[in-house]
């Protein structure tokens, strides 16, 4: 019944609005909670009665056969934990109690949106499900109406605009080339004609238009101000999650299931990815803004995602895969802390930080985690993901990437190292004697997604062994 | 092409310059309009209705009544303000148009050197495209909704009365 998982977030929203909104608005919290970790279990435990294709009776209605398999598992764990991680986040971060409840109701819509593209085969229902989530993203980041944040939205939506023109011409360039737009459709017309032009064309432009979704540079400038310029708790959803699904998720589906590897693609996507790890270490470098920083490094590690994806092998793109699922919990787990940190110094300028790891221990602590797996120190999670992404490329003769993905690791190592110089060791700054640790959700979320960096890490072989399989059986087809 | 189609073509692309360019809002949202109505003749030409007529209601009605109404409520500027206005905006946006034109040109040289090789899509077009988006589409119409469910909430958030002045 996958299904579901883009109807019960409908029928939460229906509830809070009809149900909730009249009784008590602060149950909001806990019954969107209960959603969200209802979904990450099944999610996690692979439930057959759920996502038995068979089972679902909706799919008549909804006339389409949803697509669950390995990279789909790994995308809706995701979706949920970030979703969960955000709401908690707003819950402390929210004050007003009217805002946070709209902003309930739009990470919803947020997560229909996700949920859909995640689960789709076809190319026009993955641009439909794309746009709710980028829509709800527009009004989430201009939620607090600053001119900031508006500037941030703005920018957004124009270049949104942009892959919008990119993506819909390509659709229609498909649906006139393969007679339909699911997935089996385009594939079976590229099959008969693989050096279609017209094919080629729209090949090339909805790849483009999924690079500006991605952030990839140079399609990045929207990135850092609509992450920077967003309520914490936005932030840690779009960084966590929404650009990637929306960006690099599409990408990797579209490119395994659909487009197939071939050497100009796979250059292409090389030399942004190379160029966005590169470009993005070296801007985060030059941040005294701890958002501004963390949007920057986002930049970079989606490039590893893409070098992942670029290198055209089963062990790459499990590499880019892997690395997806990394960047989504320990971008999340540093945005938290961001976000915890910005309550209690009320800035995110670091230069009048410090010391901040004795107040507030266990902000400071996970944020070591999450800075270490980054960094891609062993054994944690994100150490793993980068070498199988570094040995796939080395193994593709794409040696001179493989460097780049290397020396980028350094880069990235040494600008989460002054951050974290700056924001939590040495000594206490002036004005933040009173800090603390902001609740003890945030404390919670925070170790739970310490933890799961950690477990990743340490279960390495089970885990990747896994996403390694499911992966070559997707190749095959 | 015919030499209609050809006019209605440019007179879109000067709507549509004219309502990005116009120093008045109520002249932009006119040239949005009318760039609309002609996207409206397009559709009927190509056989497309039932997307006409939503364009021709939603987009071209509709829309241009809410833009007039809320441009209503806000207050002119005066004609200093709109001359500096407008030659900012001829500063930062005078390219435009020549951008437009450039990529239109190298577009068509692009199309016209591409052999339009469509053989796949003569051998197995069987539905047509109106009727696959239209009655075989139900999942894109529940996102659709999301869409406008979305925006409604945006609707509510962004354009309510508040009282803090962050600007």
């Amino acid at each position: 019944m996958p299904s579901l998982l883009i109807l019960v977030p409908l029928v939460g929203i229906l509830v809070l609005n009809f149900l909730f909104k009249l009784v008590v608005r602060r149950a909001a919290f806990w019954f969107v909670l209960v959603l969200f970790a209802t979904q990450a279990v099944i999610t996690f435990l692979h439930a057959p009665f759920f996502y038995a294709g068979s089972a679902d009776r909706l799919n008549p209605f909804f006339k389409v056969v949803f697509n669950v398999d390995g990279i789909s598992f790994v995308a809706l764990l995701c979706i949920e934990i970030v979703c969960l991680a955000s709401l908690v986040v707003a819950r402390y971060t929210l004050h007003d109690l009217n805002q946070r409840f709209n902003f309930t109701n739009l990470l919803l819509i947020s997560s229909i949106g996700m949920n859909g593209m995640v689960l789709t085969s076809d190319i026009f229902s993955l641009y439909v499900f794309l746009e709710v989530a980028a829509v709800s993203s527009f009004i989430m980041i201009a939620f607090r109406r600053g001119k900031r944040s508006l500037e941030g939205a703005f920018k957004y939506i124009i270049l949104s605009a942009v892959a919008t023109v990119l993506m819909l011409a390509a659709i229609a360039l498909f649906l006139l080339a393969c007679s339909d737009t699911s997935f089996a459709a385009i594939r079976h017309g590229m099959g008969q004609s693989p050096h279609s032009n017209i094919i080629l064309f729209a090949v090339g432009m909805f790849v483009s238009g999924l690079f500006i979704k991605a952030g990839l540079v140079p399609f990045h400038a929207w990135l850092p101000d609509a992450y920077s310029a967003a309520p914490d708790a936005v932030s840690v959803l779009l960084a966590g999650i929404v650009t990637k699904a929306c960006g690099i998720y599409a990408l990797i589906r579209l490119v395994v299931s659909v487009f197939g590897f071939s050497p100009g693609l796979n250059q292409v996507i090389l030399l942004l990815g190379a160029v966005s790890v590169l470009a993005g270490a070296l801007a985060a470098l030059g941040q005294n803004d701890f958002k501004r920083m963390l949007s920057y490094s986002s930049i970079s590690q989606i490039g590893y995602i893409a070098l992942g994806l670029g290198s055209g092998t089963a062990l790459g793109v499990a590499g880019a895969v892997f690395h997806f699922f990394n960047h989504a919990i320990f971008k999340s787990l540093l945005f938290v802390n961001s976000a915890a940190v910005a309550e209690e110094a009320h800035t995110t300028d670091m230069d009048k930080m410090g010391g901040l790891s004795s107040r507030m221990p266990v902000t400071g602590s996970t944020s070591v985690i999450g800075f270490l797996s980054a960094a891609g120190i062993p054994p944690l999670a994100g150490f793993w993901s980068k070498l199988v992404i570094i040995i796939a490329l080395w193994k593709a003769g794409d040696i001179a990437y493989a460097v780049i993905a290397v020396l980028a690791s350094i880069l990235t190592l040494s600008y989460l190292l002054s951050m974290q110089r700056r924001v939590f060791f040495g000594r206490l700054r002036q004005g933040l004697e009173d800090a603390k640790e902001v609740g003890a959700g945030f404390a919670l979320i925070s170790v739970f997604l310490a933890l799961i960096i950690i477990a990743c890490g340490l279960l390495f072989p089970l885990v990747f062994n896994a996403i390694y399989a499911s992966v070559k059986q997707i190749l095959i087809q | 092409m015919t030499n209609l189609n050809l006019m209605l073509l440019v007179l879109m692309v000067a709507a549509a310059v004219w309502a990005v360019m116009a120093r008045s809002l109520l002249k932009a949202a006119i040239g949005l309009a009318i760039a609309s109505i002609i996207i409206t003749i397009f559709m009927f030409e190509f056989n497309s209705p039932l997307a006409a007529v939503f364009e021709l209601s939603v987009c071209s009605g509709l829309i241009t009544v809410i833009f007039l109404s809320t441009i209503g409520l806000t207050r002119p500027l005066s004609h200093k303000e709109l001359l500096a206005l407008s030659r900012d905006r001829g500063r930062r946006y005078g390219f435009m148009p020549l951008l437009v034109i450039a990529c239109g040109a190298i577009l068509a040289f692009v199309f016209l050197k591409m052999p339009l090789d469509l053989e796949v899509a003569k051998n197995t077009i069987s539905v047509g495209a109106r009727e696959v988006l239209w009655n075989f589409r139900h999942l894109d119409l529940f996102g659709q909704i999301m869409i406008l469910l979305a925006g409604g909430f945006g609707a509510v958030l962004l354009f309510r009365e508040t009282n803090t002045d962050e600007w």
